[in-house]
């Protein structure tokens, strides 16, 4: 009897339900977790720090010039020693030097470990390691892995950091230094400002969905409920597209946007920028 | 004689394919003016507004704004087009629709620089409109990382920005803190009496003495049900309740035992006697 419950105490689940994480809870934790990463990059890029107090132009050219200077070097050496200059830059931001690299290194044996696997086998040169007859890593398909994960890792970084010492807004104006049009730049801005809206959105109609559901839902019956989300939520940003196309109408939008002039940089930005650049010199002259 | 801003003759709206949303509404705005659009949700409130910004055009009949049709045509001519979106400025009833920009500081001053003004100006704009809504911590702040009320007051500030001679809010009280909602009221009531001409398409009672002089009332038809004074209008009990802007119920007085329905008019709960 419902009456014999005492008013604090939950109701059994069944084992299943405490056992299995079903749909509903893990878009949850995503969503929930894409919105704690999202926060948590804000933080990151607007503590003190030396890459945070750069103008966004001079951080996002010197990421071009090094990311050019890690390609072009031919010598692990000088890559390394980029590598190095990145996690120096990291800690000189104020970034959690555990997370910088983690976040690097957790996800490259993923992608480009399965990259270069092959590449061990297949390179022909001297042996290295034999494994069996007939089948051994090469000097040669060593050194190529070792380039391609280093290079990989070195640019990650360097992305990183950038991504991670600047506001998103920030960012955005910088790309019209790139004489990116400044339409382009809009949309870009938009897309960011609404994934937010649309992911709380997305929440809410999962916390409702769950708020209704009590023990397990099947497998088939949980990919309708997920068909039928992403398609409410398709067409919500449908009609959420039109009526900011309104609203940016009301406020006199003709189909071209016009940005605020750029407020010139100080000298701290072109020293930042001439260092960056002249790292990269050298890095491409010593690794020529 | 006052200058009328906005005159519809036997206007009708219908969404695609043929949901109307207005039926043969014939109004005008004079200028200075402090209109209500009173209606229940679906009435077709956020349609008028829409349709008096411009953003919308009549399937049937005449709009027109400072003596000019509203056509598509119209819109066409980036001069027409330019002039009209100066003197107009629609708040929308959701504000994450208005608030598009990646910052506050971009989205307020998205109107101005869509007007060409020089980047001094712009500058100026934007720091008064923030000023006057005392929202300047909020400049480098993104959107989403605001509250109902901060979004309510950005919205705000982005159409201040364009100093227009014409407010459209649509329900601009709607999911308001009760100290938010009086300090909007207190905003509306200072453009109006700044001579600006403001137009509050609401379902709020409460606040239709302090921002408006003239109330249109639009019914569950889609039709002008009634227009008037605001003590006209909210007076008339049946007009209201026809409209469903007031609800009748059943309740019981304690003392009496009495068990009766009656209406509830605006901001009126059970303080009434009975002989």
């Amino acid at each position: 009897m419902v009456d014999s419950l005492p008013a604090h105490a939950p109701a059994p689940a069944p084992a299943h339900a405490r056992h299995r994480r079903g749909t509903i809870e893990r878009t949850l934790a995503s969503v929930s977790d894409v919105m704690e990463r999202s926060l948590y990059a804000e933080e990151l890029a607007h503590r003190p720090g030396l890459l945070q107090g750069l103008d966004p132009r001079a951080k996002l050219v010197s990421l071009i010039a090094l990311l050019v200077a890690v390609a072009l070097s031919h010598s692990l050496l000088v890559i390394a020693m980029l590598y190095l200059f990145a996690l120096g830059l990291a800690w000189r931001s104020s970034l959690p030097i555990e997370t910088f690299t983690t976040r690097v290194w957790l996800f490259l044996p993923f992608f480009t470990g399965i990259l270069v696997l092959p590449a061990l086998f297949l390179t022909p040169g001297p042996v290295f390691i034999s494994l069996t007859p007939g089948i051994a890593i090469t000097r040669t398909g060593v050194q190529s892995a070792a380039f391609l994960l280093l290079r990989v890792s070195t640019s990650v970084s360097l992305a990183t950091l950038l991504v991670l010492t600047s506001a998103w807004n920030d960012l955005l104006k910088a790309l019209s230094f790139l004489r990116i049009p400044d339409t382009i730049i809009l949309v870009l801005g938009m897309t960011y400002r609404y994934i937010h809206l649309l992911l709380i959105t997305a929440d809410d109609m999962f916390l409702s969905r769950k708020s209704r559901v009590v023990g397990h839902l099947s497998n088939a019956a949980e990919r309708r409920m997920v068909g039928a989300s992403a398609g409410v939520l398709l067409e919500k940003s449908l009609q959420l597209s039109g009526e900011v196309y309104l609203a940016m109408q009301s406020r006199g939008f003709r189909g071209y946007s016009h940005r605020a002039t750029a407020i010139p940089m100080q000298r701290r930005d072109w020293l930042g920028l001439t260092v960056a650049l002249g790292a990269t010199a050298v890095a491409i002259w010593l690794g020529r | 004689m006052d200058e009328t801003i906005f005159d519809l003759r036997q206007v009708c709206y219908s969404y695609p394919p043929q949901f109307v949303a207005l039926e043969d509404i014939t109004l005008s705005v004079l200028a200075g003016e402090r209109v209500a659009v009173l209606g229940s949700n679906g009435c077709g409130k956020s349609t008028l507004l829409k349709l008096l910004d411009g953003l919308y055009f009549a399937t049937a009949g005449a709009v027109q704004a400072f003596g000019q049709s509203l056509t598509e045509a119209a819109f066409d001519d980036d001069r027409f087009n330019f002039a009209f979106r100066r003197r107009v400025g629609l708040v929308f009833q959701d504000s994450d629709v208005q608030l598009f920009s990646p910052s506050v500081w971009d989205e307020v001053a998205f109107a101005p620089l869509q007007m060409d003004l020089e980047i001094d100006e712009v500058q100026a704009r934007v720091n008064e409109a923030l000023s006057a809504l005392r929202i300047e911590r909020l400049r480098d702040r993104p959107p989403h990382r605001l509250s109902g009320g901060e979004k309510r007051r950005v919205a705000l500030a982005t159409v201040l920005a364009l100093k227009p001679e014409v407010w459209l809010l649509d329900e601009p009280t709607a999911g308001l803190d009760p100290r938010s909602q009086s300090w909007l009221v207190d905003f509306m009531a200072a453009q109006g009496e700044a001579g600006k001409t403001v137009v509050t398409a609401t379902h709020d009672l409460s606040i239709v003495d302090a921002i408006a002089d003239r109330v249109f009332v639009i019914g569950e038809d889609h039709r002008l049900a009634a227009l008037g004074t605001p003590q006209e209008i909210l007076s008339d009990h049946a007009l209201l309740e026809s409209c469903n802007l007031i609800h009748s119920h059943r309740h019981r007085h304690l003392e009496s035992g009495l068990l009766h329905s009656h209406p509830h008019k605006p901001l009126l709960a059970h303080e009434h006697t009975h002989d």
